[in-house]
């Protein structure tokens, strides 16, 4: 966990501003050349994905006695392996994990994105003592790397009775996102003009009211950045649910049941393929279609954990 | 409402419970904070603002944190103080020296490959008509958890033995096979396992310095570039002259980002080998001690020398992203 990277959102908006110019430039240096050392290594950094999108769609048999390239020269196509992991085979159901994914992102998402803009809106626009010294905090609190906190937090929680349930994955989430969150946030609410927040309080608004009329609807992408950063933060972790989660099969995330699975069978390459890509299926559909906020939150968040 | 949930509606239920009571807390903050008229009543609505918040981080991260730095000065048991014994062990036990060795290699090799990669890809794809697609290609691997990744790659490394008409289902070992070559039990073999896991966290990390120090590359103000065109300097000058130390404070940061992630992978190493094999790093061994060997205090030393390792190039990173701002 360390400092945002507001820089490149600023050189991205730099950039759309010259598109032009960068576009003339394009025409001029395309060069045969530089595309085809392109597509060299974009195949070569899709291909391990490939190879496993295309065993997952082969009769088990088959992905274990040859390799998935012959698939081309033999190409014999079946969802059995999809069905296994929805529960056709014994111990494997992958529906019920991703249930347990979506009811662990949901909060985890919500919670710190709401409880981080109410404290970056006190530390952007109000004044009160102490204000630097606890800013300051929180912002050196990102160092800390949260296999630090493991342990006493996981017997707090057994403390409190809560072991083996989401609590302990919510409340967790929560606080490891909100030190990035709140100061993500901050920086994003200070480039509001101090005008308006001074005309709305002019005109007899409270903090409640500015923070939900002024600043909210203005803070929308910082918000959505931030929220899909989390959500796929959460949804792909290992650590936090391995060690809060891990006890039984109840509140495992998704992530967590592939894991096992290729701990446990490890060459069941029809179940590994096919799970691997339902795991999946969530974050590279976000990624698709939210790229631009996505590609944000990610170097805004890069570092997180 | 605070019981484990086991079916499927109980889980949602339990979920809506749960925001629903946050949305009331959340409502009784805001209903105080709204009464609070007047600038005189703004520390307070500031105060209440803040009160959730350093509630969760004083004791979700700042007590457990002392707790741990605490704890790592006791012994397996937690029970009896050894003082700096733990450190000791990290740094004179041999199986702990293989998990710093392969520390190293991680922080030292993947970053510098997964920038260069990216360095280049992202010059090289600025000059191409697919521009977006091929950006698209390199970004997804980022998107997908580390356990996926693993999974991925652990069959591409896939080894079946070598004998009658047995045939390599892993990709690497059947170009080995085709190129003349005897099948290897890649992730066995040390130290030749550590970097197969390495160039993982690399295929990962290529897409986000490529991302990043793409826009950076675009922001070099075409004068620049018109003008050494307009000098007819080679491609190569172009790269070394014009392209680095433009770039410069952003491949910092990217190096210093992805070091810093580096320093923290565990779900490679857990899910590809389980750190058997001499491939253990830090972050693994803490778990592993911790959770696994229930040797409390060598895993929190572990952790603390995580933080400690962490520190110098969290502060790096903070002062080289200050600089590239103030360009």
């Amino acid at each position: 966990m360390t400092t945002a990277v507001p820089l490149p959102a600023a050189t991205v908006e730099a950039a759309t501003s010259k598109v032009k110019a960068a576009e003339i430039a394009k025409k001029k240096l395309s060069s045969p050349w530089a595309s085809l050392a392109v597509i060299i290594i974009s195949v070569l950094w899709t291909i391990p994905t490939f190879g496993l999108l295309v065993s997952s769609f082969r009769p088990e048999r088959q992905i274990k006695t040859t390799g998935w390239w012959t698939f081309f020269s033999d190409p014999t196509v079946t969802l059995d392996n999809y069905r296994s992991v929805f529960g056709a085979e014994g111990g494997v159901n992958m529906a019920k994990f991703f249930v347990n994914s979506l009811v662990i992102c949901i909060p985890s998402v919500l919670i710190p994105l709401s409880l981080a803009a109410l404290a970056a809106y006190a530390f952007a626009w109000i004044n009160f003592p102490g204000k630097n010294v606890l800013f300051l905090a929180i912002f050196a609190v990102q160092i800390v790397p949260i296999q630090v906190t493991l342990l006493p937090l996981l017997k707090l929680f057994v403390d409190w009775d809560l072991s083996g349930t989401f609590w302990t994955l919510w409340l967790a989430h929560s606080t490891f996102a909100l030190p990035l969150a709140i100061y993500l946030l901050h920086n994003f609410m200070r480039e509001v003009p101090a005008s308006l927040i001074e005309a709305a309080r002019v005109d007899g608004a409270g903090h409640v009211s500015i923070f939900f009329h002024v600043m909210l609807p203005l803070l929308t992408p910082a918000l959505a950045a931030f929220g899909i950063f989390q959500f796929l933060w959460v949804w792909n972790d290992l650590l936090v649910a391995l060690v809060f989660a891990g006890g039984g099969d109840e509140v495992a995330p998704i992530t967590l049941a592939l894991a096992n699975l290729s701990g446990t069978r490890g060459t069941a390459w029809h179940l590994l393929s096919a799970g691997a890509f339902v795991s999946i299926v969530v974050p590279v559909t976000v990624f698709l279609l939210l790229q631009r906020y996505f590609v944000r939150g990610l170097m805004a968040g890069s570092v997180k954990g | 409402v605070f019981n484990t949930a086991s079916t499927t509606p109980e889980k949602i239920l339990q979920m809506f419970a749960a925001l629903l009571l946050f949305a009331a807390v959340m409502g009784v903050i805001l209903f105080f904070a709204g009464r609070l008229g007047g600038r005189r009543g703004d520390k307070w609505v500031a105060y209440l603002y803040l009160l959730p918040v350093v509630l969760m981080l004083a004791v979700g991260l700042v007590y457990p944190g002392l707790r741990t730095i605490y704890e790592s000065f006791f012994d397996a048991a937690g029970k009896a103080f050894i003082g700096f014994d733990n450190y000791k062990t990290i740094f004179t036990d041999n199986d702990q020296l293989t998990v710093l060795r392969n520390t190293v290699f991680w922080v030292v090799f993947t970053p510098f490959v997964a920038t260069i990669i990216g360095l280049l890809y992202a010059i090289l794809v600025d000059r191409s008509r697919f521009e977006s697609f091929a950006k698209a290609l390199i970004f997804l691997p980022m998107s997908i958890s580390f356990v996926a990744a693993s999974v991925i790659w652990k069959f591409m490394y896939e080894y079946r033995p070598d004998q009658g008409r047995v045939q390599q289902i892993g990709l690497i070992n059947q170009i080995i096979v085709w190129l003349g070559g005897k099948p290897q039990q890649l992730l066995i073999e040390s130290p030749l396992n550590t970097f197969l896991l390495i160039v993982v966290l690399i295929w990962i990390q290529a897409g986000f310095a490529m991302t990043v120090l793409s826009a950076a590359i675009k922001a070099i103000p075409d004068d620049i570039v018109e003008a050494a065109r307009l000098d007819g300097v080679t491609a190569w000058t172009m790269f070394r002259r014009i392209t680095v130390p433009s770039v410069r404070p952003t491949i910092v940061v990217v190096l210093t980002t992805i070091g810093i992630g580096t320093l923290k992978v565990f779900d490679i190493v857990r899910t590809m080998t389980g750190g058997q094999f001499n491939t253990s790093v830090v972050a693994n061994e803490f778990y592993s001690q911790t959770f696994r060997a229930d040797n409390q205090g060598l895993g929190a030393a572990l952790a603390v020398l995580l933080f400690i390792l962490v520190i110098p190039i969290v502060v790096y990173n903070v002062r080289s992203l200050r600089q590239s701002e103030a360009r």
